[in-house]
């Protein structure tokens, strides 16, 4: 166990002690893993709407005559395509094609961009972002990583828009699917993005750190009547890989590429602008891939598929399950693999191997689950 | 706060035991079920099979992971309770009770005295 002193808090951090959450360490952070229980806060989210921190998330601001070209060698998806107001997925590749990290990228305004990545990569992004500046438009003071200023919430589920109309009142801008709009509390500015990792409706709130806690309270007693409930990063797990979003550093890492994770169509290789990887990428899309990334259920009750569990097409080790738990709305379990793209079709039958005992799983179609709209 | 009865053995890893005519009797402490929550799935022994003090023994799944199971002495399992496949929610329901795990033949008595009792095992989950 790290020393929960060395660890880096959000702005929410005594919030969620009164709260009685069970705070635990993921990725340098100490951060809720569940407040009244995994299963409890999942349902919440899929039948109501359920309140996550997401404070340790990184917020990226670059604003730059050239920044629209400059992000476009930079990112895989194509920026051109983005409207003010607009976000999109995209990911962020090293020179071999492998993901350095998955964000999303919004355009704030004409030339100014906020692109929102992974805690624990914050600083290797940075890093990144600010070689390729130099090496490219330079304009150091154009990038800035404002990741200790801000404070953020995800305010996911079917009942997550009526809160927010309800909760905001008059300093409402309802943003549209991937849009991102600024919104006021109390005379203070919040920017709503119409994005989560859930796989239901809902938006995610940037804000300053100093009205953090405020701000959470006052939403989570706003929600109550809906049945909001504050909700913890096992949730946002299950959640996330019933809805088959990757997690970097499970599903996605350096030595996969996404054309392997299945994320092509979040890859423009059509665009002009070379970006890291673009060749191997073009290459892989040519030959095909070796591997791919593939989701798969547990045919009968049985213990869940958890992270580095082989799996099994007769004798032969046909791949390793990346991402996996108990599906809290299927009741069996499920997971992600990568497997050599021959046992990849949806259909096709595979022993899992848990501790010893071969467990039978089918390839499925992804997602696992997907919301009534 | 969690429930600790008096009259049962507690190892450090947070399993108990009670001992009668020379079977003990083991499962998973309260204080271990809240922290796991939400259990999905047991993984029991076989019976006959040699447990070692200290050895995993069993696994317990929640939602968020695979948790071992150590044994608190040495021996042989006689019984397993197979009513936990069916219901692994009777762990967090009734953990002192319908969610016993096994049973062992208990070989190495004097391993009892090095267990914790009722107040040892309180002060160190800090109760």
């Amino acid at each position: 166990m790290t020393d929960p002193a060395t660890l880096k808090k959000t702005a929410l951090h005594a919030a969620h002690q009164k709260l009685g959450a069970r705070l635990v360490e993921f990725g340098g952070w100490h951060m809720p893993v569940q407040y009244t229980g995994i299963v409890e806060e999942h349902k919440a989210v899929r039948e109501a709407a359920g309140l996550f921190d997401i404070s340790h998330m990184g917020e990226f601001f670059l604003s730059h005559p050239q920044a629209k070209g400059f992000l476009n060698g930079l990112l895989t998806n194509d920026v051109e395509k983005l409207s003010i107001g607009e976000g999109q997925y995209t990911l962020m590749l090293n020179e071999e094609g492998g993901v350095i990290d998955d964000l999303i990228l919004y355009r704030l305004r004409e030339t100014e961009y906020l692109l929102v990545v992974n805690a624990s990569k914050i600083d290797e992004d940075r890093a990144w972002i600010q070689g390729k500046l130099k090496e490219s438009i330079g304009g150091g003071d154009s990038f800035a990583d404002r990741s200790f200023l801000y404070s953020a919430l995800a305010l996911q589920g079917p009942k997550a828009l009526e809160i927010a109309r309800t909760f905001f009142a008059s300093g409402w801008t309802e943003p549209k699917r991937n849009q991102i709009t600024n919104c006021s509390w109390n005379c203070q500015p919040i920017l709503v993005a119409r994005t989560g990792y859930t796989g239901e409706d809902g938006i995610e709130l940037f804000f300053a750190n100093e009205i953090a806690e405020s701000f959470f309270l006052a939403l989570l007693e706003a929600g109550k009547p809906f049945g909001l409930k504050p909700c913890g990063l096992g949730a946002r797990d299950t959640l996330r890989l019933e809805a088959c979003l990757p997690l970097n550093g499970n599903d996605l890492s350096a030595q996969r590429t996404p054309l392997e994770a299945g994320l092509g169509f979040f890859v423009s290789l059509t665009k002009v602008d070379p970006f890291p990887g673009k060749e191997v990428l073009e290459k892989q899309k040519i030959e095909g891939v070796k591997e791919k990334l593939i989701a798969f259920r547990l045919k009968n009750q049985g213990p869940p598929p958890r992270p580095h569990y082989h799996l099994f097409h007769d004798a032969l080790d046909v791949g390793e399950v990346s991402s996996g738990a108990p599906s809290p709305s299927l009741g069996y379990g499920i997971g992600l693999a990568y497997v050599k793209a021959d046992y990849a079709e949806p259909g096709t039958s595979l022993v899992l191997q848990v501790r010893g005992t071969p467990v039978q799983v089918e390839v499925v179609k992804k997602p696992f689950y997907k919301r009534q709209s | 706060m969690s429930n600790i009865p008096e009259q049962l053995r507690y190892a450090a890893s947070h399993e108990w035991i009670s001992v009668e005519g020379g079977i003990g009797t083991v499962g998973i402490t309260d204080h271990a079920q809240q922290e796991l929550s939400d259990v999905v799935y047991v993984d029991l022994p076989k019976v006959g099979a040699q447990a070692t003090a200290g050895a995993t023994i069993a696994v317990i799944e929640s939602v968020k992971a695979a948790s071992d199971i150590y044994s608190p002495v040495t021996g042989e399992v006689v019984e397993v309770n197979a009513q936990l496949v069916k219901q692994p929610e009777l762990v967090n329901q009734d953990s002192y009770g319908a969610a016993w795990l096994y049973r062992i033949k208990v070989s190495q008595p004097a391993e009892l005295e090095a267990l914790k009792d009722a107040a040892g095992y309180k002060a160190q989950i800090g109760e």
